[in-house]
């Protein structure tokens, strides 16, 4: 049993994964020497050598192209993509040719490659360093997208990742890579890596959220029981595919749901969630799917996120809001 | 200011001069050639044709055949039987020398045009056509002939080209035997229209800092589309390389000889760990881009004509007639042999089975997931229920 943190975490999961697989590789710009400008690869290189932790140029287009390769050479490429906004030289590259090769292969062809993102706001950084684009990612077929809201997870998910066959776009929630909590190694996964997780069991309401909004709905949940509301959190863990079971049964037990992520309103995650919801549960539902989300404007400068992003109150009066009907 | 002072930056940094078009006359081009248009062999400095008359007439025999192949994909798009077909008309030597110059263990990253190189690596080309026909995304099993599936999106393989040669670096396979020649080395192809895309030159990147046994095709065939050359580059192509910090040659693209020379040298180069090689195929696209495009709008006949005379195989033809004593025996023979492949071909492509959607949902990912297993039963069930109609 050790106490780490979210970053270490995924740190200690990529260890494993490359002592357990020599054809795992890690790659992405400032991962070596330097560990990452979030440190996450730290000591990776010196223990696993040039070969296996790949400072790349910086070019993430080359990234993602040379993984591909590399992949069908057999390797496992883990990438890093320094922040969510830069990811985009890279689209093509992971839309038309990571997610498509599969298919297109008619299974021939797989893809073990894992696309790690540090995502989100909060951490009061410049623009392009705080988005959170998974749905432009969830919307690609052939595409995994996974995130991690607590730091046993971050340990397991990136393991579980690394050994799917399918590509994964793994996002990280950059301003909880410092939240703590114990890891027994010893104890296997709890969960398979695409399925969602009731960190908060409830009865009159469903906070459905994932990656930085998990901590947020818990404290908001907590907070909600000085209103005497029992509030439900689900953890979705997997974004593409939902673990839909898991949404349905929660939605039917408390007939209301709150989707919470940063992400833009429109089109986003909670607007397929709330479709899929109101097709399954129609007749359990109280209230319409609530989303509580960031706002359908760019990312806006720093002094001003903390009125952008989703937090506890703004939680909470979306739990009013779907209580109200 | 081209004198060279002490504390005084290199003459890379002096101010460029503007060289010669890069769209200048063919007779112009300076490149390796070791067999002119004539059907004349000529001596190179640096480089030399080491194998016998049997060779040149196996290449022969390749270009024929090939040529035979896209002119019947051509007249089956004609037809109606392919959406589309992207001919490789006039790059038959470029194709050939570079693909016979592979060893068994080197792997190609091909565009979509490249059924030259997939016939020298034993691609079946029925296997071409799916693609084409739009029965399949690319058939074959990149393993079975180490030829990855055709690229459409333009450049995009060259990354992938230089990530397999950095695998093959990993993999301890360069070096050994005779001069580092059994080691393994991979080519990407590409056009001159792909040399201006980022993906094109974040491959040369890579390749050179992590020296990545990887040699870049490129087939100037001085047309992408409707663009000529001039819209691509200001200098000649190959002359980037050097920018890149490794070595770039043009050759004489409808040369087979000198193509499978130049790319023999640089895939032993990349074999023996020394790095990658940019090669300037200097060729003309004497088809159109594809089935769909229509150059009579761009580009003038006199340019076409001109070209004509440079032909890859009528200079071969005009060698093996005056110089190996071959007789017109050995070219009815591969005519007739081209003209069955075709009638097999067609065949063929007319058997392709029609595919089923509900096949293709479970290639989305490895397993399938319950999103599309119940779209692909919902899909089932209401195509089912037509069943029995009309």
């Amino acid at each position: 049993m050790t106490k780490i943190t979210l970053g270490k975490g995924i740190n200690a999961g990529l260890r494993a994964a490359m002592e357990a697989d020599p054809k795992v590789v890690v790659m992405g710009e400032d991962i070596g020497k330097l560990g990452g400008v979030f440190r996450v690869t730290e000591g990776l290189q010196k223990d696993f050598g040039e070969d296996r932790v790949i400072d790349t140029p910086l070019a993430e287009s080359g990234i993602i192209g040379t993984a591909v390769g590399l992949a069908l050479r057999g390797y496992r490429p883990v990438c890093e993509i320094q922040f969510d906004g830069f990811v985009f030289p890279a689209y093509d590259q992971i839309i038309n040719q990571v997610a498509k090769m599969h298919y297109r292969s008619m299974g021939k062809i797989k893809m073990p490659v894992v696309i790690r993102i540090p995502y989100g706001g909060g951490i009061g950084a410049v623009e392009h360093h705080s988005e959170s684009p998974e749905a432009l990612f969830a919307h690609v077929n052939g595409l995994k997208v996974v995130t991690c809201g607590d730091p046993v997870d971050a340990y397991w998910m990136i393991q579980q990742a690394i050994a799917s066959d399918d590509p994964v776009v793994f996002f990280e929630p950059k301003r909880r890579y410092h939240e703590k909590a114990e890891l027994d190694e010893s104890v296997p996964p709890a969960l398979p890596l695409h399925q969602a997780k009731v960190v908060r069991e409830g009865a009159d309401a469903t906070l459905l959220c994932y990656g930085p909004m998990v901590k947020t709905c818990v404290q908001a949940a907590e907070a909600a029981v000085e209103d005497g509301r029992n509030l439900e959190v689900v953890d979705l863990r997997t974004i593409s595919p939902f673990d839909l079971p898991t949404i349905f049964a929660s939605v039917k037990k408390t007939g209301r749901a709150v989707v919470v992520h940063e992400a833009t309103l429109s089109f986003g995650p909670g607007s397929e969630i709330a479709a899929r919801v109101s097709e399954e549960c129609f007749y359990h539902l109280e209230a319409p799917v609530l989303r509580v989300t960031g706002f359908d404007t760019p990312y806006p400068p720093s002094r001003m996120e903390e009125e952008y992003l989703p937090d506890l109150d703004r939680v909470l009066d979306g739990v009013d809001r779907v209580m109200g009907y | 200011m081209s004198e060279s002072v002490p504390g005084t930056p290199p003459e890379v940094f002096a101010p460029v001069e503007v060289p010669v078009s890069p769209a200048q006359p063919p007779e112009e081009v300076e490149f390796v050639q070791l067999l002119t248009p004539e059907g004349e062999r000529v001596e190179h400095p640096d480089y030399s044709f080491d194998l016998d008359d049997e060779a040149i007439k196996g290449f022969y025999r390749d270009m024929v055949l090939v040529r035979r192949i896209d002119a019947e994909a051509t007249a089956l798009q004609r037809q109606g039987e392919l959406g589309l077909w992207a001919s490789l008309l006039g790059q038959e030597a470029a194709q050939i020398g570079s693909g016979r110059a592979l060893n068994a263990k080197d792997m190609v990253f091909p565009t979509y045009r490249e059924h030259g190189v997939a016939w020298c690596q034993g691609v079946n080309p029925l296997n071409l056509l799916g693609l084409f026909r739009g029965v399949d995304q690319g058939a074959w099993d990149p393993k079975d002939n180490n030829f990855h599936l055709y690229t459409i999106v333009i450049g995009a393989q060259t990354l992938h080209a230089t990530g397999y040669a950095m695998g093959q670096q990993r993999d301890g396979v360069l070096g050994g035997g005779v001069d580092g020649d059994a080691g393994e080395a991979t080519i990407a192809y590409f056009g001159d229209g792909a040399s201006s895309q980022g993906d094109v030159n974040e491959a040369f990147i890579y390749a050179s800092v992590f020296n990545a046994p990887v040699v870049f095709f490129c087939q100037n065939n001085q047309w992408a589309i409707s663009e000529p050359i001039d819209r691509q580059t200001r200098i000649p192509l190959y002359q980037r390389a050097a920018g890149f910090g490794f070595p770039g040659v043009r050759v004489d693209g409808n040369d087979v000889l000198a193509t499978y020379a130049v790319s023999q040298q640089a895939l032993k180069r990349a074999r023996e760990g020394s790095g990658p090689t940019l090669i300037e195929a200097y060729t003309y696209r004497m088809g159109a881009h594809t089935t769909s495009d229509d150059p009579t709008k761009y580009r003038l006949n006199e340019d076409l004509e001109h070209w004509k005379l440079k032909d890859p195989i009528e200079r071969v033809h005009a060698y093996l007639s005056r110089h190996a004593g071959v007789d017109h025996d050995f070219f009815d023979e591969i005519d007739a042999e081209g003209d069955k492949i075709a009638a097999e071909l067609r065949a063929g492509c007319l058997a392709l089975p029609d595919p089923q959607l509900t096949d293709f949902f479970q290639h989305v990912y490895v397993e399938e997931t319950p999103q599309l297993a119940e779209q692909r039963a919902q899909y089932a069930a209401y195509a089912a229920s037509f069943d029995g109609e009309g």
